[in-house]
């Protein structure tokens, strides 16, 4: 008798659970049908993959920032790492001057490079100095941005081999059977951070890490190891992004990359994983990035609200997001 | 006798589930009546509707014989009767006095008047017998001020009835004896005392009457006159309960596995040296406070420490608890909630998190053999789940610690450190828990018990040493285990005189 009670309430909790991680792919197709409501030319496929090609970069840090936020982390740094990052690899083009593929590889390693360090030195000093992750990456944003600014001397820094520029141009403006290679690169790491994520033991430990700490250091769990590894994690995913961005507009300038940790942090939030750590979810980041670029699309699309609000409404965006989780998770 | 306070029929159900059915209880002015039962019997939910803060499904409460129901606990309160909670609810980086009056504050013209604020909290405070200082903050206090510090908020608001849920469980013989003598002074005042406890001599020597629970239903209520310790548990648990320790495992050999010399953890431990055997269960005793928790988190690396421990006759220094894993060293913590397991994740996901490479090929993690292993530990250790993926924070007391329990046997230790095996834990599960325990000792591996609780170091151990204020006090050999044995090691006095002190607060 018993037996029967409790079948039908697991069967309950199972459906209420699956709610959970299912929302951000309601409110993506809730928001396709609203766009195609809206504007006739929204449901096509040129816009479509306009719109994600478009939220890649902001997919592939979000993919680095899934790992930190699970972690209990925080990292406010990648949008001045991005810019950093990018002025660096053009320099480091324009000083080889070649124009070969040799020299573009060299570039993108520098790039990738860079990022990493970035992202060791805010774990280091995380993890070793046992400073919030708040306060560090506040800091690092500010060293990052006006490092970039100081090498630009304030004005623009631009690719200046003209055939480098013309090889380099299809890793943002060509595709691969259709298919945009942006989008193609965003769902590679996505599909790589979710293995690492969801079925190795590194990515168990980011979990337990950020479920709570003091357990994962008595179990066992190389704690300073993983924290630093998640924020490296997320140097690299910048550096990807940066790769991916550079082509688009050949240049970097003091204002590139403005406001992507807000956005990066919103599509984490959004996606269902806990700001406060212990739970990550990498597909749910990449259909966040996703709705806060079709988001911008519909805005720009309809006549409601003028294009130049989609920043507040992002931001409003990642507030909802917090009351819905909340909400959800006092329901269970 | 009239009853202050009755309740008549009480049940109460969450959705489909009754927790409790048809009780009764009535609460007479100057008694002390305790509420027992095991985890999950419904003392807690029968503890909350009589103060106010869970309406009954079906029944009555009837207040000096006049029917009532509260509309919360604050409305409970206004009619006098005020619940001490079991966990410490005060904001630490508050004083004394701030929190005595937190969200009650006395005002004049319209500001906090701190001086009548603080003269009234030495007031209450000195009733209670103590010397805490109002002006104190209360993160710096210990935990059995902090405790004394809640009993005072509670007494603040006028009372006729004072709810006590489980108040000893982080307290010692002799702060316990002072929580005593304040309840005593209470019915002496005519305040009615409900009392909830799981601590069997306790109830024994300080209430009146018991009322006995057991899966929701009341099972007896009576006089404490006649009614044993044994008798109680056997209501409780509804059989026989005399072989609560299991026979001690003749395997205590000689071949020490583990010496440590002069072990020093900075400002908690001072100089400690102990030898462990193969096969004995060695038992750590003393107050809280004297420093057992942190000379073993010191010696398996969660603490800075230095001194001398010698492994298998090696020297060796663990800087982390992976390295003491490594060498089959495991330290089962007593903040099983805070240091144990992960609330927020599933059984399965805690029972594999230190053997985590036990179930990895390659850097993959192989989620079939940790299934495997969930199944095989939920039937080895009894671990009762309503559903498996339940979360570990969903278990109830008992089985989150046999979850810890499993969890750390993955790693097949050779030493096994266990922290306050039984705290929070309802008496049948503890009976399994020190039955697995001597059979750890009787596969020939060494087992240390660290515990608050005398009968269990008495019932469990082969030798028992014991902590006084950072340093090893002395050790108790198994033909002289005693209570008092242990307690004039773990204070300096005997124990008929710790019950003096305690009353004369010298």
């Amino acid at each position: 008798m018993t037996e029967t009670v409790l079948r039908t309430g697991a069967e309950k909790r199972r459906f209420t659970l699956d709610m959970r991680a299912l929302s951000p792919f309601v409110a993506l197709i809730a928001l396709v049908i609203a766009g195609a409501l809206i504007n006739p030319d929204f449901l096509t496929a040129s816009n479509l993959l306009n719109v994600v090609t478009r939220s890649a970069f902001i997919a592939i840090i979000a993919v680095g920032a899934t790992f930190v936020i699970a972690g209990g982390g925080l990292d406010l740094s990648v949008g001045s790492m991005a810019a950093l990052t990018a002025g660096v690899m053009i320099l480091t083009l324009n000083n080889l001057g070649g124009g070969d593929m040799g020299t573009l590889a060299l570039g993108m390693l520098a790039a990738i490079a860079l990022s990493a360090a970035c992202g060791l030195a805010n774990g280091l000093v995380v993890t070793f100095g046992r400073i919030e992750p708040f306060i560090v990456t506040l800091g690092t944003m500010g060293i990052f941005r006006s490092l970039v600014i100081w090498l630009a001397a304030g004005g623009t820094i631009t690719m200046r081999n003209f055939e480098l520029r013309e090889l380099y141009r299809p890793v943002y403006f060509g595709s691969v059977f259709g298919i945009p290679v942006p989008i193609i690169a965003f769902l590679v790491v996505a599909a790589i951070g979710a293995l690492i994520l969801y079925r190795t033991s590194f990515g168990r430990h980011v979990v337990a890490l950020g479920s709570n700490e003091d357990v994962a250091r008595y179990s066992g769990v190389p704690i300073w190891r993983v924290r630093t590894l998640t924020y490296i994690i997320q140097g690299i995913c910048v550096g990807i992004a940066v790769l991916v961005y550079v082509p688009r507009l050949g240049s970097a300038t003091p204002t590139t990359g403005l406001l992507w940790e807000l956005q990066a942090i919103t599509a984490v939030v959004i996606g269902g994983t806990a700001l406060k750590g212990g739970i990550g979810r990498i597909w749910g980041t990449v259909v966040g990035a996703v709705i806060l670029e079709l988001v911008a699309n519909i805005m720009v699309l309809s006549n409601f609200v003028s294009e130049f609000l989609v920043g507040a409404v992002q931001g409003a965006i990642i507030i909802v997001a917090m009351l819905l989780q909340r909400s959800v998770h006092r329901g269970r | 006798m009239d009853s202050v306070l009755r309740a008549e029929n009480i049940s109460k159900s969450f959705g489909p589930i009754e927790v409790l059915s048809g009780i009764s209880l009535d609460l007479r002015p100057g008694e002390v009546h305790a509420v027992i039962g095991e985890n999950g019997a419904g003392k807690s939910t029968l503890m909350r509707i009589l103060s106010g803060h869970l309406p009954p499904t079906k029944g009555a409460l009837h207040l000096d014989g006049r029917p009532i129901t509260f509309s919360g606990p604050v409305d409970a309160e206004a009619h006098g009767i005020v619940l001490v909670h079991q966990e410490i609810l005060l904001a630490p980086d508050l004083t004394v006095a701030q929190n005595l009056f937190l969200g009650r504050e006395i005002r004049r013209f319209g500001f906090v008047d701190d001086r009548a604020m603080r003269r009234r909290a030495r007031e209450i405070l000195h009733e209670l017998g103590t010397g805490i200082d109002p002006d104190r903050q209360v993160g710096l206090l210990s935990i059995a001020d902090r405790q004394l510090v809640q009993i005072a908020r509670a007494l603040l608001v006028p009372h006729k009835i004072v709810a006590f849920d489980e108040p000893t469980a982080v307290l010692t013989p002799i702060e316990a004896e002072s929580l005593f003598a304040i309840i005593r002074r209470l019915r002496s005042q005519g305040v009615a005392v409900l009392y909830i406890s799981h601590r069997l001599n306790e109830v024994k020597a300080v209430a009146d009457r018991v009322t006995v629970l057991r899966d929701g239903r009341h099972v007896a209520t009576r006089d404490i006159e006649g009614l044993e310790p044994l008798e109680m548990a056997r209501l409780m648990v509804g059989r026989d309960m005399s072989k609560l320790y299991p026979a001690k495992p003749a395997t205590a050999s000689d071949h020490a596995l583990l010496t440590v010399r002069d072990m020093v953890v900075p400002g908690y431990v001072e100089n400690a040296s102990f030898t462990l055997r193969r096969g004995e269960i060695l038992g750590f005793g003393g107050l809280i406070g004297a420093g057992r928790t942190e000379l073993f988190e010191g010696l398996v690396g969660l603490r800075p420490s230095q001194g001398t421990v010698v492994l298998d006759g090696k020297s060796v220094h663990f800087r982390d608890a992976r390295e003491a894993m490594a060498a089959g060293i495991v330290y089962l913590s007593e903040d099983r909630k805070g240091k144990g397991l992960l609330l927020q994740q599933n059984l399965r996901i805690n029972l594999s998190l230190a053997a985590l490479d036990k179930f990895s090929r390659g850097s993959f993690i192989d989620a079939a053999a940790e299934e495997r292993a969930l199944d095989q530990a939920i039937k080895d250790f009894d671990i009762r789940t309503r559903r498996r993926d339940l979360l570990a924070g969903q278990l109830s007391g008992g089985n989150q610690q046999k979850l810890l329990l499993a969890k750390m046997m993955l790693l097949e230790p050779r030493i096994v450190i266990i922290d306050e095996p039984t705290r929070g834990v309802d008496i049948g599960t503890k009976e399994q828990i020190y039955r697995f325990i001597a059979s750890l000792a009787d596969e020939g591996k060494a087992v240390v018990v660290i515990s608050s609780e005398m009968q269990e170091l008495i019932g469990l151990c082969h030798r028992v040493t014991v902590m006084r204020n950072g340093r090893v006090a002395g050790e108790v050999t198994q033909a002289d285990l005693s209570e008092d044995a242990i307690v004039y090691l773990a204070t300096g006095v005997h124990e008929e005189r710790a019950a003096e002190i305690a009353a004369g607060h010298a």
